[in-house]
């Protein structure tokens, strides 16, 4: 279930530090000029033969990691590339959260602008759930965004810190381009002295 | 109160404090490029909302672009997702009026090569756009930073950003760099130094006196590959080798607004006593020519270095099986199929006389192909009046149209499975510059110098200057 309160369901082991967004989403999937299709992307060259075919020993193809809704990975999960389409692409695959002992930075705020849950735990706490994640009878994790705690199927518990901001937005869907955009009045009068304190700082004439 | 040149920069440009650690930030120019932005001008038709401010947006043509040495102006873009997808960008920017180097525009090229030689980057500016490379922009003592495809809509709507602030780090160079050692072997020593998370969260201010000694083009070279430490932005503070660029590089400035905004510029620096997180130093004399030798950037080390053992950790020996290589052996006489010349770090005119010095009246390995793709238009007309691009070409590469090319391979460059390719671009990451390909991210004077050898030699013992 995920009503925003909690994402649980089975949890998938990646334990690959600096997995950027070019290997979560590969250039041939980059193409589209909408955010469809994009699961077939998802981990492409660690996920499928070079003929497309899927790897059987790659564990996200076995059971029962192929229902993952949750993503536990290495540090620095999704650093490189700022491409959005790592994020519609896991969202698209059926990841609704990624636990990881850091993010690259523009992956996560792409992730909070998309509600894809991202929790940031402490390499042990990361090492103590990939070990139990990777028996698959164990595989089921629930994080609690209402109490930032994660739960493991051994019952062990784990408690997590949350930006209020990113909370907020994730647990209410905040639309944040409707937000700002009720901010136009004070954009204007800032850009109105700006631009006459910096002339400079306008590099092309207005429209 | 004293403040670092990254407040400065978010200080003067923050419509609104949101909280304790965001702002609304307003973004001076914003840049686009054909893939990221299609979703963003999509999300805005779906919210009946226009683009804000038109003429503070750019538009250029260039990850998805051949750079076949088709003539200027007659480009087709062969692969049909792309060729729609260009054409998509086309429609977005001119229903705007967005300025857009379009496909065959003379002076197309890769965004952050055309931005700066157009004249539209200056000290002081905040700068936005879809790509992370977009830290280039802090050689003027501007904060750029990449964004993603929800927040490019979210400029386009409102030209600001919701943006939570970094901490401050300080990188101190001093000294002089050795001979043949260039700004790329700076910013790949500083970033295995402190890893590819190691500035994460992080804007980076580089000073010291060898940050001062660069040229802008070093300089763009160093902030750009700063993002591969996990920077949210790097910083250098404006100095007489800024003004000097921004002098010849115009834009709509007439001659007295320049000197007026030049004495706005001269107060953008970090104040004495303020306070970094995080202060790191490093001296130029311990920088050597450096090459990758795994598949992530901060796995580098100096040409005369061994790789290290497999066994050092999980990620090193996945790396190795990636790339082919034996832990504990030297880099330095690797053979290279491929040799890769171009890109945002490395595909401006300095660059390309760098490499052709190591080049000229040599001749490339018969078993090498190598490229030669220029940042942009002006950069190939200018090879071209030097006579580096016949530098080039006499020495068997292909001298070929500008754009992002081989660097991430959205396009028709892109290497074969297994083939190993000396490259000048900033990212070594499985597949992206082709499925089961392997790369050694190196200084164009080094690429120049595996071109002619066949494998991955040391620049300095070929016996010409760069």
């Amino acid at each position: 279930m995920n009503d925003f309160t909690r994402v649980e369901g089975v949890a998938l082991p990646l334990p690959i530090a600096n997995l950027d967004t070019d290997q979560i989403m590969p250039k041939q999937f980059l193409f589209g000029i909408d955010k469809s299709g994009l699961a077939k992307g998802l981990l492409y060259d660690l996920r499928c033969h070079a003929d497309g075919t899927p790897q059987p020993d790659f564990i996200m193809n076995t059971e029962p990691y192929n229902h993952a809704r949750i993503l536990v990975g290495g540090p620095n999960f999704g650093c490189g590339s700022s491409r959005e389409h790592a994020v519609w692409g896991l969202q698209q695959g059926g990841i609704a959260a990624v636990l990881a002992p850091s993010f690259g930075e523009i992956f996560y705020y792409n992730s909070i602008n998309n509600r894809l849950l991202t929790v940031m735990l402490a390499q042990d706490v990361i090492d103590q759930i990939m070990a139990e994640i990777a028996i698959p009878a164990s595989s089921h994790l629930i994080v609690d965004v209402q109490a930032q705690q994660v739960h493991t199927a051994s019952g062990k518990s784990f408690p997590f810190d949350m930006d209020a901001r990113q909370r907020h937005m994730y647990l209410n869907g905040l639309d944040v381009i409707g937000a700002s955009v009720g901010m136009l009045p004070e954009i204007k009068a800032f850009e109105q002295a700006h631009f006459a304190a910096n002339p400079w700082a306008r590099v092309m004439a207005p429209t | 109160m004293a403040h670092t040149l990254y407040q400065k920069l978010v200080d003067s440009h923050t419509v609104k404090r949101l909280d304790e650690a965001h702002v609304l930030l307003y973004a001076d120019l914003h840049i686009m490029n054909e893939y990221t932005s299609p979703q963003a001008f999509g999300g805005l038709v779906e919210r009946g909302l226009k683009v804000l401010r038109p003429s503070q947006q750019m538009g250029v043509v260039d990850h998805v672009i051949p750079t076949h040495a088709d003539p200027v102006a007659q480009r087709v873009i062969r692969i049909e997702a792309a060729s729609k997808q260009a054409a998509n960008f086309s429609r977005n920017c001119n229903a705007s009026g967005i300025k857009l180097y379009d496909v065959n525009d003379p002076l197309q090229g890769i965004e952050h090569v055309v931005a700066p030689e157009s004249g539209f980057i200056r000290p002081g500016m905040v700068v936005l756009c879809g790509d992370s490379h977009t830290t280039t922009y802090g050689a003027f003592g501007a904060l750029g930073f990449g964004i993603g495809t929800s927040e490019i809509e979210h400029v386009l709507a409102t030209q600001t950003l919701t943006y939570r602030t970094a901490a401050d780090m300080r990188i101190r160079i001093d000294g002089v760099l050795p001979t043949s050692v260039t700004a790329k072997d700076l910013v790949m020593y500083v970033v295995a130094k402190i890893s590819a998370q190691g500035a994460r969260g992080h804007a980076v201010e580089y000073a010291g006196t060898a940050i001062e000694a660069l040229s802008i083009e070093a300089r763009m070279t160093l902030c750009n590959m700063t993002v591969e430490a996990g920077a949210r932005a790097a910083l250098i503070a404006p100095d007489e080798t800024t003004f000097a660029y921004v002098r010849a590089h115009p834009g709509n400035l007439d001659a007295a607004g320049m000197e007026a905004a030049i004495k706005t510029w001269r107060n953008l620096y970090s104040d004495p006593d303020a306070a970094f997180d995080i202060e790191l130093e490093f001296s130029a004399l311990d920088v050597a020519p450096y090459v990758t030798w795994g598949t992530s950037p901060d796995q580098a080390i100096p040409i005369d270095g061994r790789i290290p053992q497999r066994d050092a950790d999980a990620s090193t020996a996945k790396a190795l099986d990636y790339i082919g290589l034996t832990g504990g052996s030297r880099i330095e006489g690797t053979r290279v199929d491929r040799v890769f010349i171009g890109s945002c770090t490395n595909g401006r005119i300095e660059d390309l006389r760098l490499a052709a010095a190591v080049v000229r009246g040599q001749t490339i390995s018969p078993t090498v192909r190598g490229m030669v793709v220029p940042g942009s238009g002006a950069v190939r007309d200018q090879a071209e009046r030097e006579g580096l691009a016949r530098i080039f070409t006499d020495a068997g590469f292909e001298w070929r149209q500008p754009g992002c090319s081989m660097c991430l391979a959205m396009n028709d460059d892109v290497l074969a499975p297994g083939e190993r390719c000396a490259s000048t671009t900033n990212r070594n990451f499985e597949g992206r510059q082709g499925r089961d390909s392997r790369t050694h991210l190196m200084s164009p004077a080094m690429a120049a110098a595996a071109a002619i050898t066949g494998y991955i030699t040391d620049v300095r013992k070929l016996g010409a200057q760069p």
